[in-house]
This record gives structure tokens, sequence and C-alpha cells, in this order.
């Protein structure tokens, strides 16, 4: 009982509270673009009030509009102000996609919240918006616009009188290489695989092969060279299919990419297990790194790479790959070389972590090669 | 693996949501249910105004060169923003006339809407080229002489003003010609017999319009209140309240209210006067003299509201906003805006607040051209010469 009671006066609350008298203020809809890494991105919050008048939203005419009611309006909404919106690109027309249908509320009351992807070329120099909204019900009307990219906000206001914007948008070359190192480290923290690959073959670097049995290595230079030839191998490897690959000189079709890669997942952990490559590890690493390096490709390819900018793009996605590559060795090597002379470090990381990856990677194999979905990463 | 990189994505998306979720921030969502109300009507549709507004847009959309219907409806909007101090129907009104709006001779009537529309945006030069034109078409159109002489007399140009009131004692009743006067010279230098004079006519005019005693009773209350007759301008005020309180008279009652220092009485008035900017400016200002609890909500209210109008460079508030910032402790802000609200308009309430901005950012010189224009104007009002006295200290 109580707890219905608890649910109800929440309900209550949450409805009514928080909504005093909104002003009145002239009408306005706000147009919000976002420049970002993969795309440009509009929001457009349009009074409720105004879209009643335009294309009536009270259906049960009581004076309330619920979420219900506006709901059940999305696509006439949506038609009526995408009609009265056009974006253009160096003068090429940017479909304008809807990607959500929300409500917020400003100082005058409760808006709709129109987002939109707007497919205009990441290279894109300048857009041209043109915005007749309202303007024939309300010629006091205005169209807020902002422009956000990463260095600055621009804005602008659309009336009758001017309704259409001439906006900029080329980012400084710097940003432009910020943004894909961004995205390079932060595709490597995200691909397990990668990073699987590498540590497994990073494991047995801070010990030595002799008498057929694992020995720590003797110092930490005689370590950090092994770590460093390895991660040397796979660095200059898979940025030389990336480049290729972008570039398209050569290309490789995706499921067998990534079958290779988990494959390779799956040597470098047997290695571990049952040392065939003993003190060569560098050489796995680039040989598979070739094929990792088209892994890459596929992820940048993914981001609508710029035209103009597109070596630079690359440059930069491959500089975030590294770094992030950089973080994870800069983490492993000081705890693997203090641990390098323990039992747990031998058979419990080494032995029990390679049959672990082994295993993981196995799966994705079988997930990759038979097109199957088994694990969640 | 791109699929698996998706997912992951996803859920670190889902995380950064549930981090915003909690957040204090305004972020755009979505209602967790069907039934919840995003937004009130002020006006229900089965209200037979607004039925009849419908239905005269309605017809309007078929024919929209229908003059006749053009002026009815925005005739009726224009009605309707003001009771409701709403300014989204002067734009509902101007989408009426558009057909006529751009033309550069209009009908008569068109001229003289297009005007009050105009001078509504405070385009007060637009405004009066529109009412010329229609008095040359038109001398006997009184609506345009009054509202010219009510530009020309926010503007501060009282002679022109005056002159605008004349030929409304014959085109209009007395009570309209004599108030229009009234109003005027009370400002430049009449107080005592403006309001002698207007004391009469209303007394000897019982059967005059609500409307028109509306304005007399307040120009007699803002008269008294001024020439600091407290009682005298109660009563008026109180009078003018029971004919139907509209947002301008409720504005003028409040400041007589805030300078007699009772701020509870000016919460009493206006408490559910919250949507119009000048009134929740009034209320706030009596509600940070008593420290009321409410008044914080309102400051962010009316901070917001006043960026809202910048951001669609509106010029229409700055007066209130400059009062708004000395109420917020920012006299510098004020007075900047002040002095470009009073190039613009010119009533007391733009003198006096350019003078309070100059006094608290102790900036004498910058109220010099509102005090040769009040002492030339011989503007009576006890408040100010106050604040001229201790300006010239």
């Amino acid at each position: 009982m109580r707890a219905i009671r608890i649910v109800l006066l929440c309900f209550w609350l949450c409805t009514y509270t928080g909504a005093p008298a909104s002003a009145h203020k002239p009408s306005d809809s706000y147009l919000s673009f976002t420049v970002e890494p993969e795309q440009l991105r509009a929001q457009w919050d349009i009074a409720l009030r105004d879209l009643d008048y335009a294309v009536g939203l009270d259906s049960n005419a009581d004076g309330a509009i619920t979420w219900g009611e506006l709901r059940a309006r999305e696509p006439e909404v949506t038609a009526y102000a995408l009609s009265r919106l056009q974006v253009e690109a160096d003068g090429k027309s940017c479909p304008l996609t809807p990607d959500g249908y929300l409500v917020d509320s400003h100082s005058d009351g409760a808006y709709a919240v129109l987002q939109l992807k707007v497919g205009c070329p990441r290279d894109a120099s300048a857009l041209d918006v043109r915005y007749n909204l309202f303007f024939d019900l309300d010629p006091q009307h205005r169209g807020l616009l902002s422009l956000k990219s990463a260095d600055q906000t621009r804005t602008a206001i659309f009336s009758p009188t001017q309704s259409t914007q001439h906006l900029e948008v080329r980012t400084s070359a710097l940003l432009q290489f910020l943004d894909f190192a961004r995205e390079g480290i932060w595709h490597i923290w995200i691909g397990f695989d990668h990073i699987l690959f590498l540590l497994t073959l990073l494991l047995p670097a801070v010990l030595e092969r002799r008498d057929g049995k694992w020995q720590p290595v003797k110092n930490l230079p005689a370590a950090f060279a092994n770590v460093l030839k390895i991660v040397t191998a796979f660095t200059i490897a898979h940025s030389i299919t990336l480049t290729l690959a972008t570039l398209g000189v050569v290309q490789l079709p995706s499921r067998l990419v990534e079958s290779v890669i988990a494959a390779s997942v799956i040597l470098a952990a047997l290695n571990n297990l049952v040392p065939l490559v003993k003190s060569r590890l560098w050489a796995i690493a680039f040989v598979f790194g070739l094929i990792h390096g088209f892994g890459f490709a596929s992820v940048l390819a993914d981001l609508n790479l710029p035209q103009s900018g597109l070596l630079l793009a690359l440059f930069g996605f491959n500089v975030g790959v590294e770094l992030g590559q950089l973080a994870i060795v800069a983490a492993f090597l000081p705890v693997a070389f203090l641990l390098r002379n323990t039992w747990f470090y031998r058979q419990i990381t080494l032995t029990g972590g390679s049959i672990a990856v082994a295993v993981v990677a196995s799966v994705w194999l079988a997930e990759r090669v038979f097109d199957w979905k088994v694990l969640p990463f | 693996m791109l699929q698996h990189r998706h997912y992951l994505g996803l859920l670190l998306a889902a995380g950064q949501l549930l981090a915003g979720a909690t957040a204090a921030t305004a972020k755009p969502f979505v209602p967790a249910n069907d039934a919840q109300v995003l937004e009130r009507l002020r006006i229900k549709p089965a209200d037979p105004v607004e039925r009849e507004l419908q239905s005269l847009r309605a017809r309007l959309t078929q024919k929209p060169g229908d003059l006749p219907l053009a002026l009815t409806l925005a005739k009726r909007y224009i009605e309707r923003g003001r009771l409701d101090s709403d300014p989204r129907y002067n734009g509902y009104a101007q989408a009426a006339l558009a057909p006529w709006w751009d033309a550069a001779q209009p009908p008569t009537d068109v001229l003289v809407m297009r005007a009050t529309l105009k001078q509504s945006t405070h385009n007060f030069d637009g405004a009066i080229a529109d009412l010329d034109a229609a008095i040359k078409a038109d001398p006997r159109n009184s609506q345009a002489w009054v509202t010219r002489a009510l530009i020309m007399q926010v503007r501060g140009e009282y002679k022109n003003a005056k002159r605008d009131c004349v030929p409304l004692l014959q085109l209009s009743t007395q009570l309209v010609g004599v108030t229009c006067l009234a109003g005027v010279a009370s400002l430049n230098g009449q107080a005592d017999r403006s309001y002698n004079l207007l004391e009469r006519v209303l007394k000897g005019t019982p059967k005059a319009s609500n409307d028109e005693k509306l304005w007399a009773l307040t120009v007699m209350g803002e008269t008294a209140h001024r020439r600091n007759q407290p009682t005298l301008a109660e009563k008026h005020f109180k009078s003018a309240m029971a004919l139907g309180p509209d947002s301008y008279l409720l504005g003028a009652y409040a400041d007589f209210l805030l300078d007699e220092k009772r701020p509870e009485a000016v919460i009493a008035l206006l408490k559910d006067q919250t949507r119009a900017d000048g009134l929740l400016l009034r209320l706030a200002i009596a509600e940070a003299a008593i420290g009321s609890p409410a008044y914080s909500g309102h400051r962010a209210a009316l901070e917001a509201r006043f960026a809202a109008g910048r951001a669609r460079n509106d010029s229409v508030h700055r007066r209130e906003e400059a009062r708004f910032l000395l109420l917020i402790g920012q006299p510098g802000p004020a007075l900047k805006l002040a002095l470009e609200n009073w190039a613009v308009q010119r009533e007391p309430a733009d003198a006096r607040v350019l003078l309070e901005a100059a006094l608290a950012s102790r900036d004498p010189k910058a109220a010099a051209p509102a005090l040769a224009f009040l002492e030339e104007s011989r503007l009576e009002d006890s408040y100010i010469a106050r604040l001229t006295k201790q300006l010239k200290v």
C-alpha cells in the first residue's frame, strides 16, 4: 500500500512541480549544429505552442499537450519542420536524417527537440542554411542558429528578411589532427583484440628461455629492449597496411581480416605455452601487425574521412593508436618486470593468462568465421 | 570486430546518459510516460474567443486577400495579446496582414494596425511614418491620431503629442481627448491643471466606456503618484483595477506600491502575473525587499528571459533589464542599457532608471542628457526630484 502511495505522489509531483507559469515571449526556435569528428549533427528546439499553432498537437482539445499527443504527431512534426530547413555544403544539398525526438524546457515553456544527422561531407568548408519555419504564421518568429565546432561557436539569427545564413566550418589542421588522434586512442582502447595480441606477445618479454624453461631476464634494459622490439615491429607493420588500405592501394575483405586477427591472438597465446618462436617475438609482431593494420583501416573508413586532409587524418589516427599502445605498455612493463621472478607471474599470468587468451580468441575466431555472436565484447 | 566495438560504445554511451541524468543541467529528455503533461495552453481550444480566432484564421487561410477579414483577425489577435501580455499574438496579427505588410501604400486601416505592431517592437520611426501616411490619407482617423500621440509622448516629444491629441476632442469622445492631453501635459509642467481637468471631465461623463475610464484613472493615478499624493493615487489605481486590470495598470500600480515601501502589497497584486516580464520584475523587486524565498527563482527566470531576448536581438526590454541589473547589483551594465534606452524612449520611468544607474555607478555626468531633458520639460515627479538633487550634490 505504502509503495503505491509513494509512486502516485511521485507521479503527481514529478508531473506538476517545477513547471511554474512560463513566460510570454516572442516565438523563437533554437537550431544548433555541432561539428563532430564523425558527423555533423543538429539539434532543433521548437516550442510546443508554436507547433500546436502550426500543426495541432492538443488532439483531445483539453488545453494540455501530453507526451503521448506529441509522440503521436512525430511524423507530422518532423515532416513539417524538415520541409522548412535546407542545408547545403559547398553548393550540394545535405540530407537531414531524424535521429532523436525528445523534449526540453526553455524560459517560455516546453519545446520539442528534433535531433538530426546532417549528411554533409566531412570536409565541407562552408554551410548554407535556409530556414523558413513559422515565418508564414508569425513573421516575428526568429530562428536562433548556432554552430559549434571544437574551437568556436558562431551564432546568427534567421528572420523573414534574412532566411539564409552562410557559415564557414573549416576547422584548423591542428584540430583535425587532434580529433583523429583522439579517435585513434579511443579505438585501440576499445579494440580488445589488438590489446590482447600485444599483451600476449609482451608477457614473455620480461623472461627468456634457458634450459627449456622460462627464466627472468637479468635487468630492466634487457626487458625494455625486448618490449621495444616487439612494439616497434607491430607499429611499423600496422602503419604500413593501415596506410595502404586507407589510400585504397590494398583492400581485403573485412571478415577475413577480422578472422586472421583472432587467429593471430590464438597463435601468440599458444606460442607462450609451447614456444616455437623463442627469441624473435618481434617477427610475429611484425607479420601479424600487417593484418591488424587492415583492422584499424576499417575503423578509420567508418569515420568518413575528409578527402582534403586524408593524410593528416591518417597520420593523426596512427599517432593516436601509438599513444594508446604506449600507455598500455607503460602500465604493463614495470609491473611485469617486478613480478617476473615470482611463481605467480610465470604460472598464473603467463601460462594461465595465455590459456585464457587462447580460449577467448578461439571464440572470436569461430564468431568471425561463422558470423555468430557469443561474447559481449 | 566492429560490432563488438559498437556494443561497447553503446555501454559507454549508456553510462554517460546515466551520469548525465544525475547532473543538474537541463538536457533534452524522453518523458517517462504518455500521460505526462508537457505544456498547458493558456487558452483552451474550447474557449469561445479562441474558437472565434480559429474560425477567422481558417477563413482567412481560404481567402488571404480578404481585407476586412484580415483586419478583424489582426485586431482580435492584438487585443488578445494585450490582455495576455503575449507578444506571439502580435506576430499572428502581422501574418494576417501579410499581403499588405510590405506595401508602400496599403489601405489606411492597415497602416494604423501596422504602426501599432511596429511600435510594439519599438520601431517608432516606422510606426510614425505609417501614421503620417494614414493621417494624410484620412485626417479623421482617430485611432491614427491617438496612436501617434502616445508614441510622441513616449519619445518625450510633448509638443507633437499635444498637437496630435487636439483632433481627438472632435473625432473621439471628450474623455479620450482630455485624457490624451492631460496625460501629456501632466509630464510637461502642468500636472495640477491636467489632473483637475481630467477629474472634472471624468465626473461629467459617467457613461464613458470602461476602456476610456480605465485610461483616465490610470493617468490620474500616475499623476498623483508623481506628485506624492499617495492616498489619491491609490484611490485611482483601485478604481481602475475594478474596471478590469491590464498589464500597464498593474505595472503602474506596483511601481506606486514599491515607492510606498509596501512590497507585501506588490506580491499580493502580482503573484499570479509571472508571465509578463515587466510584472515579474516588479514582483521580484518586492520579494527581494522582504527577503522572500521566491526571489531566487524569479531572479533566475528573469535572467533567462532577458538572455532569450538578447539572443534574438530584441531591444524591447532595455528599460526593464536595466532596472533588473540595478536590482542584482550590476550598476555598470545597467547604466549602459539605461543610456541606450534613453536614446529611444523618454518616459519618467526611463529617466528614473537612468538617474538611478548613474547614481549607483557614481557617474553623475552620464545622467546629464536626462537631467537637461527633465529640466526643459518641467516634469513634476517627487522621486525623480530627489534623485536629481542627489546627482547634483
